[in-house]
């Protein structure tokens, strides 16, 4: 469905993407997962024609996204990520001008906005500024899918938003999903990868990885455990300089490490019992989170 | 056609929900109206006059009844020689005098009439606006008396005392139409295209299938409308409250109204094709064109005694072109005949800047 | 002797006209620790930090600020904590220096004092050379290091931190991290309010507000034990939840 093909651009000098490439088949839910500053938004900005790439074509449905522009503004939903709709305009008006503007009306395409925008129906009259943030949420997905694009991209939808709010846009974005439409989500957040189909990590411009959540925490090749206990931070200096660790990161109240090999684990224990630490080393399963430190160490190796 | 319309519409309701918007729209000239108006009018009016009527006859006795019938002058004297005009002057008895030559009758039959206007010009624009209310009444005169409009009309020969040169011209509902037209159009225009930048919903708006042309006008038509609306409210309140006088042709002046608007939104939108924040757009609006058209323009200081760098940077001030056809039409009564050339100034203008604007626009973000 | 509180807040009440934003919280902060103040948008988070650091007064209730009472000493509050939010930290057209100088003197710093704790920082950062460069220049990691440090500038008892880490990837976040622990060993108090739940995770203690009330209060282990959930996502959507 998308393709991108060694795709860069740069401003003012400055790389911003380089060397891309990418490509998300039809039905999918695919998640572009990077800090801001990764170029995340760059990319989407180049899919809806809205920047052009220095070097690199891209692909929609088959077309190139420069020469047929007009084809893809018409096929593809966008969510920008500053955008939060016309604060002064009512639920209903928002939904009809974007509804209009694609050349459609609400009548015609409700059923593609019906379980989404069923539970706005009672605000319809509120203004869109006085909406909470996850109502928010949901009247800009619906004016984004009014028109019944190919392909829905959305810019960081969830930054800004609550918990409940989060889980409740993912839940929608996966229902979308099923219902066969292609759907390219970025976002800094790093635990919503596990709800995409297929991620791609990005970080500096570059991409560090793509493949499904579950392939991408099965390739971290490393042995990791975790240090716990309260004050458990206070042994970093010390983990960091063992040559046996590889890595030695804080993730919440505890730690994490990684090592050359296993049979290492018992030489760190040994050390870390010195230093006062009580607790033994107890194996995790890496989370996405983990794989993205070790990918990022690795690529600035 | 419908794009265009939600976005028209969208746009007034944008308008109407912002109670700062709607202040600057119809507060603003209101009260700008009012503050101009009433720091001078009440000067113009019963303005101090002095007749020297050496022929005595009907026809002059005739212009002079008309003069005084009117509320800007009053009668203050009634000199016999050009000495004692003089000494009324040096007095302050009166600010202006009319000397009507012996024989008016007969030579105003022939349509060789002529008559002689004094005017106190320590005070420049004072000076100027009575010359134009006297001028214009004289000219009224003529076209009653005669039935129609001579071929050549009563020469009104002015000669101006104390500032013989006659420099500048204070002539407030032209100058406010002009500036709250400014405000609107190029103000409120620009900030409402980079609002959208800003919002983000430009990137929504540039990857819809609209036409670039389409969201402009759109987003056009309300301010046009606007500063439309605009323009004859404050024309009527001087009309109506300040006794504005109306020589020339309502329609034409209509017409020019119209041209000048678009004039400056052109402007406006070429500010907000270069321009990416809201704030941005408003400082462009506000000190590179509110304050030269306010300070260069001929509104407020005489362009005539300006230095000479500035006289030549004010060519490049549409409300300079403006404020002479605006002029010309409501107080001298002239047609289209004698403002050509600033109105093609003005068309000149919108060409460059639509060109300029469009030329600037773009359907991608960089 | 009591441990010292940096923050006790008894029944802190903020009504605007009818609604209710902050339904009198109570809560205690000890010095050195790292307070996590969660709660959805909405839910009434701003309303009672901005109470906390003065900026508002409250309706009732009770609270004192690094010792002060919030009513009446809100000057000397204000020269005794920090503040950074992700929002709003540093001037991007100000150098790195310029900051530093700008921020020690509005709390009245002596330049030596200021120039002494600059180079402290800067040696801390490893940002000798990026010293003279516009803010706005620097790679976002630092940016974000380098507004917490400015924060904590003027040696603050309490620094208030809003959703410090959101964006940044996740190396720079656990650098961060680990600068508050540092600052919170030598007995800074850090009041950080965030929705991001793995944000949560790294504070020792924390509450969570549903509706403006406070619906939970403890570490992220007793809480993760007291709702039955493995992790704080799933503690934060049940309480949300229990609420509708």
């Amino acid at each position: 469905m998308i393709e991108f093909r060694h795709i860069s651009k740069s401003f003012a000098g400055t790389a911003a993407v380089q060397d891309i490439n990418l490509s998300v088949g039809e039905g999918e839910l695919f998640g572009l997962i990077g800090p801001d500053g990764a170029g995340k938004s760059t990319l989407f900005r180049m899919l809806v024609t809205l920047l052009l790439p220095d070097e690199g074509e891209i692909a929609f449905n088959g077309r190139n996204v420069v020469d047929d522009y007009t084809y893809v503004r018409s096929h593809v939903g966008y969510m920008p990520g500053t955008f939060a709709l016309y604060q002064d305009l009512s639920v209903e008006e928002n939904l009809h001008f974007f509804a209009t503007l694609f050349g459609t009306s609400i009548q015609d395409n409700y059923h593609l906005i019906e379980g989404i925008y069923k539970q706005l129906e009672p605000f319809k009259k509120r203004r869109a500024g006085a909406l909470s943030g996850g109502m928010k949420q949901k009247l800009a997905l619906s004016c984004a899918l009014i028109h019944k694009p190919l392909v829905l991209v959305l810019d960081e939808p969830t930054t800004g938003v609550d918990a409940v709010s989060r889980k409740e846009f993912w839940e929608m974005l996966q229902k979308l999903r099923e219902d066969g439409l292609t759907i390219l989500v970025s976002t800094a957040y790093m635990d919503e990868a596990t709800l995409c189909d297929r991620v791609a990590l990005i970080q500096k411009g570059r991409i560090l990885r793509v493949d499904t959540p579950q392939g991408i925490v099965a390739r971290f090749g490393k042995p990791l455990y975790r240090l716990s206990g309260a004050g458990v931070q206070r042994f970093l200096p010390l983990l960091r300089a063992l040559p046996q660790v590889h890595s030695a990161q804080p993730f919440g109240d505890s730690v994490h490490i990684t090592l050359g090999d296993e049979e290492q684990m018992d030489e760190v224990v040994q050390q870390l019992r010195k230093a006062g630490y009580k607790d033994g080393l107890q194996p995790v399963t890496p989370g996405i989170e983990d794989c993205f430190i070790d990918l990022m160490l690795e690529a600035n190796a | 056609m419908q794009e265009l319309w939600v976005i028209i519409t969208k746009e007034f309701k944008h308008i109407f929900r912002d109670v700062r918007t709607l202040l600057i729209l119809f507060g603003l000239p209101t009260v700008q109206v009012f503050l101009f108006g009433y720091a001078l009018t009440n000067e113009v009016r019963d303005a101090t006059i002095a007749v020297w009527d050496q022929s005595h006859d009907v026809t002059s006795a005739k212009l002079v009844n008309k003069l005084l019938a009117s509320d800007y002058f009053k009668l203050a004297g009634l000199p016999q020689n050009y000495d004692e005009i003089k000494d009324g002057f040096r007095n302050g008895d009166y600010m202006l005098a009319l000397v009507i030559p012996a024989n008016f009758a007969e030579d105003f039959n022939k349509g060789q009439a002529k008559v002689q206007l004094l005017l106190d010009a320590s005070d420049p624009n004072m000076a100027n606006i009575l010359a134009s209310y006297t001028g214009g009444i004289v000219n009224n005169f003529v076209v009653q008396e005669l039935g129609y409009r001579p071929p050549y009309q009563i020469v009104s020969e002015l000669r101006m005392t104390y500032n013989p040169e006659l420099k500048g011209v204070f002539l407030f509902v032209p100058g406010v139409i002009t500036v709250i037209l400014m405000i609107i159009s190029t103000l409120l225009t620009s900030i409402a295209l980079t609002r959208e930048k800003e919002l983000g919903s430009m990137e929504i708006l540039l990857v819809s299938p609209l036409k670039p042309a389409i969201i402009i006008i759109g987003k056009v038509i309300p301010y046009m409308l606007l500063s439309f609306m605009n323009a004859l409210l404050i024309l009527t309140l001087g009309l109506l409250v300040f006794k504005m006088p109306m020589l020339g042709s309502f329609l034409l002046l209509l017409g020019e109204l119209l041209l000048f608007i678009l004039a400056v939104l052109s402007i406006g939108i070429f500010i907000s094709t270069r321009t990416s924040s809201q704030q941005v757009a408003m400082m462009v609006s506000l000190f590179a064109l509110m304050m030269p058209t306010i300070l260069l323009s001929g509104f407020i200081f005489p362009i005539d005694s300006m230095p000479l760098p500035l006289q030549i940077i004010s060519n490049i001030i549409p409300a300079k072109f403006f404020i002479i056809i605006i002029k010309g039409i409501m107080l001298q009564g002239v047609g289209l005949e004698a403002l050509w050339q600033p109105t093609l100034v003005i068309v000149g203008f919108i060409v460059v800047f639509t060109l300029a604007s469009v030329r600037s626009f773009k359907i991608r973000l960089s | 002797m009591p441990e010292p509180l940096a923050i006790e807040a008894q029944e802190l009440t903020k009504k605007f006209g009818d609604f209710t934003a902050v339904d009198r919280i109570t809560f205690t902060v000890k010095k050195g620790e790292i307070f996590g103040f969660l709660g959805a948008n909405g839910a009434g988070k701003t309303t009672a930090m901005r109470m906390l650091i003065g900026l508002l007064h409250p309706t009732s209730g009770q609270a004192r600020v690094a010792g002060y009472d919030i009513y009446h000493d809100t000057e000397k509050i204000k020269h005794n904590i920090g503040y950074m939010s992700q929002r709003f930290s540093l001037y991007n057209d100000l150098t790195v220096w310029e900051n530093m100088e700008l921020f020690g003197g509005i709390y009245g710093m002596r330049d030596s004092e200021i120039k002494q704790k600059a180079d402290e920082v800067i040696e801390k950062l490893g940002i000798g050379r990026l010293k003279n460069r516009q803010v706005k220049h620097l790679p976002l990691g630092f940016k974000q290091k380098l507004a917490f440090s400015v924060a904590i500038f003027h040696e603050p008892q309490i620094v208030f931190l809003d959703e410090p880490t959101g964006g940044v990837d996740p190396i720079v976040r656990r650098q961060f991290w680990e600068m508050i622990y540092e600052e919170a060993e030598r007995g800074i108090t850090a009041f950080v309010t965030t929705h991001y739940m793995d944000e949560a995770e790294y504070c020792n203690r924390l509450s969570i507000m549903v509706d403006g009330q406070i619906k939970a209060l403890g570490t992220p282990g007793e809480l993760k034990q007291e709702l039955n959930s493995k992790n704080m996502d799933e503690v934060f959507l049940k309480l949300a939840r229990q609420q509708s």
